[in-house]
């Protein structure tokens, strides 16, 4: 069936209510609105409200209930409406969903899904637009996802919801409806922590994810390159063979996201990549982000989310190399 | 119960047995002897950094004992006596308190006493007692939700935010408050302009009582109450006591409090009064306390000597942050296991 990702994302949740009537979701306008995004719509009517949770507005309120509600035995699944104001909860996220395993040497673990909305491109106002992934891979304890198409939100979605850890789900916002692709209306499971080469070429290696994995993909079908694209779909934790062999491949690597340049999820594949496999490259490994700066005002925006022409020029200097 | 251990039979709860009051002297000593002890492990770099109970036994314990086994407590970080009322093993919390994550491991762990470990940064724990109240209320099972929190962390937003989520969910939950007094160094007064910190819950909806925080049954009371009532919602119960030590083994309080403060509330030591009224009543003297206290200080060693065997292995700080040790994590602990997790000289 053609989805795009705001359905397929409605059709994991609603195949994992359906299994685990443990599962709860939470958040601000979930449930008679069915999110701001619609991507809860429908669920309240056919899981009613004790399930689909309206909850005051308040973030840490929303998470460190969330933390409450998978220790005495839920699976929660909480929305924080944009990833701006996940901040908001972001001590219940680093100083208990994160470490409460750690913590307890496993006797407690939460296993939960957050969800928000991430990245920009979509002319929102401030606040709605941050790449944040890496403040939540720093940490340790949680795992965190992007896909970048809704055949891989889908299945990424189920396997969070068999999995026994807390899963951070970032759902690029400009992808929930810019594009369709066929996806099982079944359940299926995408692995988390295996990345996806999406495609195998020999000039390049070009590694991404999230709203990046269609600019690199235009790009290489507009100059009809020889490129290795791999999405890496998990971000913590690291995929780091596949990344390794796409890297040796090639000999020539790219990295592109989103995020702002420095200290970037960029700047952790890049280190990886040389300590392991420095003598099988034929160039410095490059980079193509967003500049080390806060999300502007959306009249900016196009002057900073790293577009085709950017990822074009980063190609011809790799290759010039 | 007042200071000098007399009773208002009119406000006496129902139920509530001599040999009940008897057991809760018992353990408030318990606890404090536990505390001394602590404190000089921590004193003697036996054990790592400590916040003393001193003076807050009744409000512990009292609240404690009014909980069945099927309630839930999320405690803060200074309820060491709920732990030990709740049936948690002693030597666990040594085992903590050697600043190891083992203290709420394999068996005996906190869960199976229904409890969170202790939570430290202040007031965070108040969201998840709301959730585990929401999840008992899922389940449909009768009991309820304990949680505790400081004068000072009443001032967190998570303390509005759990209160205002409780009062939505009518969560069965009981929010004690165990005002001391004083937060670190700063006074209740200099901490908010409201009168009284039970008042806070007015605004989420919900009801709340002050209690004498150093009188053992009338804490006792006013759980058991609220726990009667939880089916129907939350509580807030605002326990006035006083933290005679320190905040915790980091701290000096003669640095910014006054003595004559200290010494005020001597008087109205939580203990004390119980044993005037034991002691009033002929359960209770000298060699009856002289033997409690001689098994109190045997548990107490055996406890220490049990969580001083303890030897951690550093392989566990790895292998218990997922369900499972990725390989990027996996060849970290691999290499530092090869080194000896770099133990040595250089």
């Amino acid at each position: 069936m053609q989805m795009n990702m705001v359905s397929a994302l409605n059709s994991a949740l609603d195949l994992a209510m359906k299994e685990n009537d443990k599962m709860v979701l939470l958040g601000e306008d979930i449930g008679e609105d069915g999110g701001v995004f619609r991507v809860t719509d429908g669920l309240l009517g056919k899981y009613g409200k004790d399930r689909v949770i309206d909850t005051p507005l308040a973030e840490s309120g929303i998470m460190g209930t969330a933390v409450g509600m998978a220790i005495g035995g839920l699976f929660p699944v909480p929305e924080i409406q944009f990833a701006g104001f996940m901040y908001l909860s972001f001590s219940q996220i680093v100083n208990h969903v994160a470490r409460y395993r750690a913590r307890t040497r496993s006797s407690i673990s939460l296993p939960m899904i957050i969800r928000t909305p991430v990245s920009g491109g979509v002319r929102t106002l401030e606040h709605h637009s941050e790449s944040p992934e890496v403040e939540y891979a720093h940490i340790g304890g949680l795992i965190v996802v992007e896909p970048s198409n809704p055949y891989d939100a889908k299945g990424l979605l189920i396997s969070a919801a068999h999995s026994k850890d807390p899963t951070v789900f970032l759902e690029p916002t400009k992808l929930y409806r810019l594009f369709k692709q066929e996806v099982p209306e079944d359940a299926y499971e995408v692995p988390i922590g295996k990345a996806n080469v999406v495609k195998e070429g020999d000039d390049m290696t070009i590694i991404t994810y999230g709203t990046m994995v269609n600019v690199v993909n235009n790009v290489v079908l507009k100059r009809n390159l020889s490129a290795t694209v791999v999405d890496i779909r998990t971000i913590n934790p690291l995929d780091e063979k596949t990344i390794l062999d796409a890297a040796k491949k090639t000999g020539r690597v790219l990295i592109v996201h989103e995020a702002p340049l420095s200290f970037g999820i960029g700047a952790e594949i890049s280190a990886r990549i040389a300590e392991k496999a420095m003598f099988e490259l034929n160039a410095p490994i490059m980079r193509v982000a967003a500049p080390s700066l806060p999300y502007p005002l959306p009249g900016d925006e196009q002057y900073y989310v790293p577009n085709e022409v950017k990822v074009s020029k980063a190609i011809d200097k790799l290759l010039s190399e | 119960m007042d200071e000098n251990g007399n009773i208002d039979e009119q406000l006496f709860p129902n139920g509530l047995t001599d040999a009940q009051i008897t057991d809760m002297y018992k353990q408030m000593s318990f606890a404090r002897a536990v505390d001394a002890k602590a404190l000089s492990l921590q004193r003697q770099g036996r054990f790592v950094t400590y916040a003393p109970l001193l003076g807050e036994e009744a409000t512990q314990v009292g609240s404690a004992y009014a909980t069945s086994k099927d309630d839930f407590v999320v405690p803060s970080f200074r309820q060491h006596a709920v732990f030990l009322v709740r049936g948690f093993p002693l030597y666990k919390l040594f085992i903590a308190l050697r600043g190891y994550e083992d203290g709420a491991s394999e068996n005996d762990t906190p869960q199976k006493a229904n409890m969170t470990p202790e939570i430290v940064p202040v007031a965070t724990q108040l969201p998840h007692a709301v959730g585990v109240a929401y999840a008992k209320k899922y389940n449909k099972e009768n009991s309820a939700v304990v949680t505790y929190v400081g004068d000072g962390g009443t001032s967190e937003g998570d303390f509005y935010e759990a209160m205002n989520f409780a009062g939505v969910f009518k969560a069965p939950l009981v929010l004690i408050i165990e005002n001391n007094q004083w937060a670190i160094s700063m006074p209740r007064k200099q901490q908010t302009a409201a009168e009284t910190l039970a008042q806070k819950a007015i605004a989420a909806g919900i009801p709340s009582i002050q209690v004498d925080g150093n009188d053992v049954i009338g804490v006792y009371k006013a759980v058991k109450d609220a726990l009667t009532n939880a089916k129907n919602g939350p509580t807030v119960i605002e326990c006035l006591t006083y933290r005679m030590g320190l905040h915790t083994t980091a701290d000096d309080p003669t640095k910014y409090r006054p003595d004559a403060d200290v010494e005020a509330w001597k008087s109205k030591d939580p203990i004390s009064r119980v044993r005037k009224y034991l002691e009033k009543k002929g359960l209770w003297d000298d060699a009856k306390e002289k033997q409690m206290q001689d098994e109190h200080s045997k548990t107490i060693d055996d406890a220490v000597a049990k969580a001083e065997a303890f030897v951690v292995d550093p392989k566990s700080m790895f292998e218990n942050v997922y369900s499972y040790v990725p390989q990027v994590l996996k060849d970290e602990e691999d290499e530092a296991a090869a080194n000896s997790f770099w133990q040595g000289n250089v």
